[in-house]
């Protein structure tokens, strides 16, 4: 007897169909292998949902009805308009990039001596597990090759949107050569309601190399996506912290590869969500060699009906012995409608390792309120000290030191602007 | 000073203090002594308005001025201070930063400017002396892996530095050593004026050996059931609670 396979076609959404005709168009342009082939995974599998495991606390598919239009290639408007926006951001890295809605701008970098990020034809490759690389496989031109330089000075990646309601995409590619030094700082500015992002970084640290970054997203854009896939030769380091106090959906996804023997990987982040905001760290960390260390360091501030997800997944290959993981969540849920979730996973195949995780959720501590009222603090300075010496934790522990002070002061802006609207 | 005038008060609907009357004058030391359970404790808390507590009756005035519907940071503002039995750790916050917002706190509530970083290091460091307090204890996580001394001895200082005209001691003798309640109570002497008040509650008399009452009153059952003055205290000591277990029943 013949068994009919019926396959329910999924309806798909105005965005889903109209990011399938900008996927086409790329590939009209560019008909290579890889673009024909991430054209095909978006083709079958959309945008991710909650029955994606990955995706289970963010309904993409559900939030993102309508696709903002590309950005256009910035004109002198739109670059006269980065300019001003980065006036009201000074300059923290010795040298400067940016990025206008998607597309590196030379003359807007500062200390480059021209060494500047060029576009290659770098083909991405779409990854089954993930629906967003056919996203980017599919959209993003090629990938940005950003000079990083030997460590000695810190470097400033800034990626501004001008347009309200546009859609930017962009791949980079950030590289410590083997021995070398990377510090890296990547910032987003200028996003108002309205625009979305993807981002994707590779990231590869080479054999003894050291690679710091952190992300500081400082604007408000309606969708924010984010991919990095850092993977780490042998004795390799890598830090990576993150600082979300903007976006109205943010999505920060990390594929982390210890393919190396004796990598070290640490990942932290600072999420600080009010509103109806929602803010998602997912990662996935792979010890792939024998006697890697990771360690997961994530702290959530959420206000209002905020909601926070973090996920985070430490996989232990059968020969990654002597692997060493630690993973720590914590998060403040300061109303009654904040959501936290929080899903710390071990997945360990190898017999000598040492690995933990821990996560709590709690409310602010009313007796460490009462204390300091009871000292003359007001209530919202009291509720702003504790949660300051909360979030600080996650910065000092994350940051380089250069870095700590302008984390530390959006922070303690967030918690002002917040402290003003809010408690008794 | 204080006036607490038939005060009740319960916590998740359970009576702790029952119609509570009680007077600080002006530059008097109270005492007030009583068994486990007596509600003394409570009575601090809702002098410095810890929230939980259940106002069900009565009145506290400070100054003339009922305090009762103030937050604990105004009851601060208006010179109450509560030296904690339990100093809480607030892990992350520099004991300098939080002295400094206290501070400046009540300055500003006097409607004074903020003190300079110069002169609030002078005057902690004056402080701190006098109470042997190590600097480097000031730059550790406010009361964060502080012994049982140091939190009272930083209790007392704070008490020193906001110079408040109503302190209530809680227990402040709790797990203290000899030398330290010593200390922690020449610390208290040296504030003692005729501007300011202290209602000192502790369960032993040791304490009143070290700071000496103006008058003792005794706690049984949620209310003040004997006043005398310090030879109460010393009968206390020698008797126990058991005279004061069925009053008040």
């Amino acid at each position: 007897m013949a068994l009919a396979i019926v396959h329910s076609a999924r309806e798909r959404t105005a965005a889903e169909a109209a990011l399938s005709d900008d996927i086409a168009a790329m590939l009209r342009a560019d008909p290579s292998p890889p673009r024909a082939a991430a054209a095909a995974q978006f083709e079958k599998a959309g945008l991710p949902t909650k029955r994606l495991e990955a995706w289970h606390y963010t309904d993409l598919r559900g939030a993102l009805r309508v696709l903002a239009p590309q950005a256009p290639e910035p004109d002198a408007d739109a670059i006269a308009k980065a300019r001003a926006l980065l006036a009201g951001a000074p300059k923290i890295g010795a040298v400067r990039y940016v990025s206008v809605d998607g597309v590196f701008v030379a003359a807007l970098s500062e200390g480059a001596r021209g060494a500047e990020p060029t576009l290659v034809a770098a083909p991405a490759k779409p990854h089954d597990d993930d629906p967003i690389a056919a996203v980017m496989a599919g959209l993003a031109p090629g990938r940005w090759e950003a000079p990083l330089g030997d460590g000695s000075a810190l470097v400033e990646i800034v990626h501004v949107t001008t347009k309200p309601a546009t859609l930017s995409v962009m791949r980079l590619g950030l590289t410590a050569p083997a021995g070398g030094r990377v510090r890296l700082l990547e910032r987003f500015l200028g996003a108002q309601s309205g625009a979305q992002r993807f981002v994707a970084a590779k990231i590869a640290v080479g054999e003894g190399g050291e690679f710091g970054h952190v992300v500081s997203i400082e604007d408000e854009a309606s969708l924010h996506v984010e991919t990095q896939r850092p993977t780490l030769a042998k004795g390799a380091s890598y830090s990576g912290f993150a600082l979300v106090p903007g976006g109205a959906l943010v999505r920060r996804q990390i594929f982390a590869r210890l393919a190396g023997e004796g990598g070290k990987i640490a990942l932290g982040g600072l999420s600080l969500i009010d509103g109806k905001r929602h803010a998602d760290t997912t990662l996935e960390v792979v010890h792939a060699s024998p006697g890697g260390q990771s360690r997961e360091f994530y702290k959530h501030i959420v206000a209002d009906e905020g909601v926070g997800v973090y996920q985070g997944k430490v996989i232990v290959d059968p020969h990654a012995q002597k692997t060493d993981g630690a993973m720590k969540s914590q998060a403040v849920l300061l109303s009654p409608a904040a959501q936290m979730m929080n899903k710390p996973e071990l997945e360990i195949f190898a017999d000598d390792v040492v690995c933990g995780h821990g996560a709590t959720v709690a409310a602010l501590d009313a007796e460490q309120i009462f204390y300091l009222q009871a000292r003359g603090i007001k209530r919202a300075d009291a509720e702003a000290m504790v949660l300051e010496a909360f979030g600080a934790e996650a910065i000092l522990r994350g940051a380089e030191e250069s870095l700590r002070e302008p984390l530390l002061s959006a922070m303690r802006a967030w918690l002002a602007k917040r402290g003003k609207g809010g408690a008794p | 000073m204080l006036e607490v005038k038939n005060l009740s008060v319960s916590i998740h609907d359970k009576p702790i203090l029952d119609g509570l009357t009680l007077t600080v004058k002006t530059g008097e030391v109270a005492a007030i002594m009583g068994p486990n359970g007596s509600g003394k404790s409570t009575l601090s808390y809702v002098i410095a308005g810890k929230p939980d507590y259940e106002v069900t009756g009565g009145e506290v005035l400070v100054n003339g001025e009922d305090i009762l519907e103030l937050s604990p940071d105004e009851r601060a503002a208006k010179g109450v201070f509560l030296a904690f039995q339990y100093p809480v750790e607030i892990p992350g916050v520099a004991t300098m930063t939080f002295l400094k917002a206290s501070l400046n706190a009540k300055r500003r509530a006097d409607g004074l400017t903020d003190m300079t970083t110069p002169d609030f290091m002078r005057i902690v460091r004056e402080a701190a002396k006098g109470l042997r307090i190590d600097f480097d204890m000031l730059k550790r996580p406010l009361n964060v892996g502080f012994s049982g001394g140091e939190k009272k001895r930083m209790e007392i200082l704070q008490m020193a530095l906001l110079a408040p005209s109503l302190c209530v001691l809680d227990e402040t003798d709790s797990g203290l050593d000899i030398d330290a309640l010593r200390i922690v109570s020449e610390g208290v002497n040296a504030l003692r004026s005729q501007k300011r008040s202290f209602l000192v509650i502790t369960h032993y008399q040791r304490l009143l050996d070290h700071i000496k009452p103006d008058v003792v009153h005794v706690m049984a059952k949620g209310r003040i059931v004997k006043s005398g003055g310090p030879e109460l205290a010393l009968e206390l000591e020698r008797n126990g609670y058991r005279d004061y277990s069925d009053v008040a029943a």
